[in-house]
């Protein structure tokens, strides 16, 4: 089976960029699963479900879905294989631009979109710095200059990786980034024992646990202070 | 081809002296080099703390692999003149949704050459252009294969970013970013490492002030430009500046633009221009019209004699169409004998 990972902000068009790129892969005979990771709430698995696509939703709630994820990957997997896909897609909506879903050795994607502003490639970590293949979408509705640019400050951050264009509502481009995505020879059984390609965010402090009220005396654990001059106190 | 070998042992001063554009890298990436100018890349890479690379989000080994590869896809990006201009585009024929041969062989399009595309919507103009845009070779779903220069195009157009084979112009096209003029075409300019960089804005300024029916200066905010003047600053900026060698327009609005001007200069740079289009006008300018049908290319049609005759009239109509436009623009009463056409 393959396994890929598709990461993006919120709203990006990850759902619509797989959704296009499923049926793009129908007629080759592909049997295609996605497992959708959010946060609180998500409705994109009854898209799935229409479309014909195994589909199993994961909400982390109160938890860093990033930490969700990367706790229930294999299970997914073994799902994955238990349902016979030949390509199993994870989508992780990135609700921090810290998020750091890839795993080496599994291809990762992260999909980002030209409404976004120029600056949201510098803006975003190791979701599109340690990605295979960048998708970039809703090019059909600015200026070729802002696609120009934004493909560029795209490239700076993340040189190595194939940066592709698609549109999310006619699927122009869906077949083509199909082609890259599906590799007859990859064959996963586990993700076990498999990295990160980078570390995930972390915490550890007394809010993780719960705490509500605000103030020195409630701040424990791994902590830090924002830097507002010269007269913060060390 | 740089090697990682090679970059790693330079010092970052003769970096920065040999790929002025590393810069744009070290800033992008949040990278300090300040006091380390006479170290090697590498001994400034492995020297930072694990909690700057921590925070920063910092890989080593993937910062070097990136830097030689932002390095060597620039030098590529900045060859690019000499070694692959786009002469001609061919499109060798496939099959429709049905399976069944498209209506001719192959179609040829030079440089400086306008060729419209006609059908309904979902007929399969989508599908044409990325057959374009991924240089097909038999491998997609219509079977269709492009040639570049009467050749098999090189792969590097499917996953070059910073040149990509077709730039795009349509209807629903808008600014987004808040910049004025002159900032949006300077940001443009830099991307694309624009030597004569104040140079080229003054004339892409110039052109779109001749396409635009009401004229805009380098302070105006892009956002604030009308439909017409940011189509005239679209079109000038893609003609003068996009490196991409094939314009496809989707439709061009009659307000407040001069479409043939438009036209003209996408033409005179060089552009191969595909057009989708259901306006006579823009239609019959093309030398030949691409009819899609059932996701296949039914017929291609040259543009002929009575055809360009009917044009002459149609560009009449427009222009006084345009002319009772400005009348009322002015605020004047409008009066009947503006009606003829000829005026």
């Amino acid at each position: 089976m393959n396994v890929v990972t598709i990461a993006g902000p919120p709203s990006s068009g990850k759902t619509a960029v797989i959704l296009k790129t499923v049926h793009a892969m129908k007629n080759r005979g592909i049997r295609v699963g996605v497992v959708k990771f959010d946060c609180l709430y998500t409705d994109d698995d009854s898209l799935y479900d229409k479309a014909g696509v195994p589909v199993r939703k994961g909400l982390s709630g109160a938890l860093c879905p990033d930490h969700y994820f990367v706790s229930n990957i294999e299970e997914v997997v073994q799902w994955g294989i238990k349902e016979k896909l030949d390509l199993l897609i994870t989508e992780s909506a990135g609700l921090c631009n810290r998020c750091s879903p890839h795993i080496k050795g599994i291809t990762a994607v992260c999909v980002l979109d030209n409404l976004s502003g120029i600056n949201t490639p510098k803006k975003i970590g190791p979701m599109l710095k340690f990605a295979d293949i960048i998708v970039i979408t809703k090019g059909d509705i600015v200026s070729q200059a802002e696609r120009e640019v934004f493909a560029s400050r795209v490239r700076t951050v993340n040189p190595k990786a194939i940066t592709m264009h698609m549109n999310g509502l006619t699927g122009q481009g869906a077949y083509e980034f199909s082609t890259v995505l599906y590799n007859e020879e990859q064959n996963i059984q586990t993700v076990k024992g498999k990295q990160l390609r980078f570390s995930m965010p972390s915490a550890m402090c007394s809010y993780c646990l719960g705490e509500t009220r605000i103030g020195e005396a409630y701040q424990l654990g791994n902590r830090r202070k924002i830097k507002l001059g010269d007269d913060d106190v060390k | 081809m740089l090697s990682k070998d090679i970059l790693a042992k330079m010092k970052i001063q003769s970096m920065i002296d040999q790929y002025p554009f590393i810069v744009s890298f070290l800033k992008d990436n949040q990278l300090d080099i300040a006091g380390y100018e006479e170290e090697t890349w590498y001994h400034f890479l492995s020297s930072m703390s694990e909690q700057t690379k921590e925070e920063q989000t910092i890989d080593t080994d993937n910062l070097m692999e990136a830097s030689v590869a932002y390095i060597n896809e620039m030098l590529r990006f900045l060859g690019l003149d000499e070694e692959s201009t786009v002469q001609s585009l061919t499109i060798i024929a496939g099959k429709d949704k049905d399976g069944r041969s498209e209506g001719f062989d192959r179609i040829k399009i030079n440089k400086s050459e306008i060729v419209s595309i006609v059908g309904p919507t979902g007929s399969g103009k989508s599908r044409l252009l990325a057959d374009i845009e991924w240089t097909a070779s038999k491998d997609t779903p219509t079977d269709r294969a492009i040639l570049i220069n009467d050749q098999t195009p090189d792969k590097k157009w499917r996953y070059s970013t910073g040149n990509k084979l077709v730039a795009q112009l349509s209807q629903n096209m808008n600014f987004v970013m808040d910049l004025s003029v002159q900032e949006f075409l300077e940001l443009h300019a830099q991307s694309r490492l624009v030597e004569n960089e104040k140079e080229t804005i003054q004339r892409i300024i110039e052109a779109a002030n001749k396409l635009a029916g009401e004229s805009f200066d380098l302070d105006t905010p892009i956002t604030s430009l009308s439909g017409g003047q940011s189509r005239a600053l679209m079109i000038a900026d893609t003609a003068i500046l996009s490196t991409s060698p094939i314009v496809l327009i989707d439709e061009i609005e009659n307000a407040g633009i001069d479409r043939k001007k438009a036209l003209n200069l996408l033409v005179s740079s060089d552009k191969i221009v595909l057009m989708a289009t259901h306006d006579p006008i823009l239609a019959l300018m093309a030398d030949k019209r691409i009819v899609i049908k059932n996701g296949g290319i039914n017929k291609v049609i040259e543009t002929n004699e009575e055809e360009r005759r009917m044009l002459t009239e149609l560009e009449k109509v427009d222009r006084m169409m345009q002319n009772l436009r400005n009348h009322l623009r002015l605020g004047e009463q409008l009066k009947l004998n503006l009606l003829d056409r000829n005026l």
